[in-house]
């Protein structure tokens, strides 16, 4: 293992900062977020451990690089093939050049081809966000303004029902949908005019300002903050139109607030958060599509919530979160360990709100087992079909009330 | 005269050992810079694998003062780094007005006067002692909220904090900080960029026994072993919540306490509490899986031992 680090240049400083450079510019292409500063930190680690010893030469690397458990991987990669053969480094810069084809590769070891379509990856990311950009740009001088009489006809369209045109409006008022939850007090406070409660710190402050003659009592209340809210969202073959549109209102909802968590589900769960981030729609779907595998599959409801329960829970749920379980409740494994599942969700968050574009019906009638098990553990339960529905959901988030909607006895009975 | 820091990751080690702290190379790299440094530790990782016990094992070893921030939810500076004890600003107020010997300027001078801070961790942390820097813990980052991490940035950029009334208190040499997150949410990365990070995982087996012969002497070797290899075995499972370290010991003790001298199928069922910390979980274990996997555990020693 010490030979390869006798391949590094001795006497550290020039050549040694200049890899150690290099070596984080190869991570950052890779999706590791490593700036400038890093990298200097990074040669001063390098410094203070020495090259004597390649183990402590990874662990002082690490230590700076990588800030996620999840990079770890990456890094491990990342490391041992940078550092083992320092040649690559000009392949990996090669890369970055648009000019040279990415896909060239003749006789590298297998390690090598692992890893360097990821990075070639990030590298090929920018050039087509730059192409999407252009396309966005022409697609928006092609939009005509809609007229507010269509958005009225549209609001109560089901989508499944909407011609092609009809959805590119309809996806852009969903657009400027906001969704307004109901804020909740915090620890914190802010200054107020009610006489509640006493600011003493305020006070003192402006009893000085009158040389402590007069000491004005001053005020403050409690500031409020909205929870976080944490989307589950069902992509299986059944869901397809519904939840390709509810990507739209994801989108807008995590781009007009902070804290919002998205997971996609069909057979497995994948969280997508970082990618609806994107400002531009068209790019955060690509994005998505890339890295979700299931879509349009089958669904295995209660084997993606126990992943959810186990992986992220604990991790976005804290601080009282809000749970909007999108899916229409069929489930290829009929409902065994759903209930389970759906019970430790619903006693880990704040309110669980069960949104089934199958409610549109009339007719419905809760009676596959997948939908029996989860009725029992969520707080509410409202369709998700048109424009109209997506609006009388923010209604329903912004009020204060129960955490058990009344309207839910009705559906436990018809499910029991 | 304060204690000199390690000089290099082997004496690094060393410290971690003399504090019964068993602990990997890699994390002993991660603190060696953190101290040579100057930055802080960043310690993230599952409940109950002794990142808090980094800390502690560290000001005792380098015998500074231990200084301990508890995060939680709505944590504002008047708790985490001053507070004015204002009922003995106002008897001032009043006591002077009585005497009427100060004019506004003076008196405001002597308002906000040191006999009249309260000291709260963060600020603790700055002042010099004669020990030296001492160790800043601050404990469960992920409790708290965005704001006061905010704040924390700015503190950890210089180690000074400005109290408006007397002006920017500085450290003159920074503490030794740790910081430890449960990940209960994700920690904003511009902290995490100002720190060196680590990931406290799971020990494995050798290590954990090592940690049992340091942390409960009392228990035999061999059922150390069964223990250990029992909640090996566990964290393979798919449980909820698996068991860290600290319910390794714990279980260690209780079942010495019970004068336990191997790992039996019914004192599993019995004292699996300490181990599982939710129902489900228990109910999935008890009976016959915990038999089964009991079994597995004694064949492997039984094997190993064989070999021996």
């Amino acid at each position: 293992m010490n030979a390869a680090i006798e391949d590094l240049p001795e006497g550290a400083g020039g050549r040694l900062a200049e890899n150690v450079m290099h070596f984080g510019r190869v991570l950052r292409a890779a999706g590791l977020p490593v700036g400038p500063g890093a990298v200097i930190a990074a040669v001063r680690a390098v410094e203070a451990v020495g090259l004597a010893n390649r183990t402590d030469f990874y662990w002082a690397l690490h230590a700076v690089f990588v800030n996620r458990r999840s990079q770890r991987e990456l890094f491990d990669q990342a490391f041992h093939i940078f550092w083992r053969n320092p040649q690559i480094l000009e392949r990996m810069l090669s890369l970055m050049l648009p000019s040279i084809d990415t896909g060239d590769g003749d006789g590298e070891d297998k390690a090598e081809k692992q890893v360097s379509p990821r990075l070639a990856e990030a590298f090929a990311a920018g050039k087509q966000e730059a192409a999407q950009r252009r396309e966005a740009e022409e697609e928006i001088e092609l939009d005509a303004a809609m007229t507010w009489s269509d958005e009225e006809r549209l609001r109560k369209k089901d989508f499944e029902k909407m011609s092609n045109e009809e959805i590119a409006l309809a996806r852009r008022a969903i657009g400027r949908l906001r969704l307004p939850i109901l804020e909740l007090p915090t620890r914190r406070f802010r200054p107020d005019r009610q006489r509640v409660r006493a600011d003493m710190r305020a006070t003192l402050k402006a009893a000085l300002k009158t040389g402590g003659d007069i000491i004005p009592l001053k005020f403050r209340k409690r500031r409020t903050r909205h929870p976080p809210l944490v989307v589950l969202c069902d992509i299986s073959g059944s869901m397809e139109r519904y939840s390709r549109m509810l990507l739209h209102f994801l989108h807008a909802v995590t781009n007009d607030r902070d804290r919002v968590h998205t997971f996609l589900f069909g057979t497995r769960l994948t969280n997508v958060t970082r990618y609806l981030r994107y400002r531009d729609i068209d790019l955060a779907l690509e994005k998505i599509a890339e890295t979700v595998e299931d879509w349009s599959g089958g669904t295995r409801i209660g084997r993606c919530l126990h992943e959810f329960n186990n992986e992220w829970g604990r991790r976005v749920l804290g601080q009282g979160a809000v749970v909007l379980l999108i899916t229409d409740g069929l489930d290829r494994d009929a409902g065994i360990g759903l209930g389970r599942e759906m019970d430790r969700l619903h006693r880990s968050c704040r309110r669980l709100i069960w949104l089934n574009p199958l409610l549109r019906y009339d007719a419905f009638e809760p009676k596959s087992h997948g939908i029996r098990a989860i009725l029992p553990h969520v707080d509410d339960f409202r369709p998700v079909h048109s424009l109209e529905s997506l609006v009388q959901l923010a209604k329903i988030l912004s009020e204060p009330g129960q955490r058990r909607h009344p309207g839910m006895s009705k559906w436990l009975e018809a499910a029991a | 005269m304060p204690k000199p820091l390690p000089a290099s990751v082997d004496a690094t080690l060393d410290l971690l050992g003399r504090g019964a702290y068993v602990a990997d190379r890699s994390l002993a790299t991660a603190l060696y810079l953190a101290l040579k440094l100057g930055r802080p530790l960043f310690l993230e990782g599952e409940a109950g694998v002794g990142k808090t016990e980094i800390a502690r094992v560290l000001a005792a070893t380098l015998e500074r003062k231990l200084i301990r921030l508890q995060c939680y939810e709505g944590l504002d500076v008047s708790a985490a780094v001053y507070e004015w004890n204002y009922a003995r600003q106002m008897v001032e107020i009043r006591l002077s007005e009585a005497i009427g010997d100060r004019d506004r300027d003076a008196l405001e001078r002597d308002i906000f006067d040191d006999r009249f801070l309260i000291r709260r961790p963060l600020l603790q942390a700055l002042e010099p002692s004669p020990d030296g820097p001492p160790v800043l813990l601050i404990d469960e980052l992920d409790r708290t909220d965005e704001p006061f991490e905010a704040f924390l940035l700015e503190v950890l950029a210089d180690f000074q904090i400005t109290i408006p009334e007397i002006g920017t208190v500085k450290a003159e040499k920074p503490p030794v900080v740790v910081i430890t997150s449960n990940r209960t949410r994700e920690i904003h990365d511009a902290i995490k960029r100002r720190c060196f990070y680590y990931w406290v995982d799971y020990p494995d087996a050798a290590r954990e026994r090592e940690i049992l012969k340091i942390k409960a002497p009392e228990a035999p070797a061999a059922l150390s072993a069964e223990i250990v290899g029992f909640v090996q075995k566990l964290r393979g499972q798919d449980l909820f919540k698996l068991p860290g370290v600290a319910e390794t010991i714990d279980w260690a003790h209780a079942l010495t306490q019970l004068d336990c001298l191997a790992l039996e199928p019914e004192i599993i069922n019995n004292t699996l509490g300490t181990l599982l910390k939710y129902q489900d979980d228990i109910a999935k274990i008890q009976g016959s899986e915990a038999g089964r996997i009991l079994a597995d555990v004694k064949a492997e020693l039984a094997m190993a031992g064989a070999r021996a």
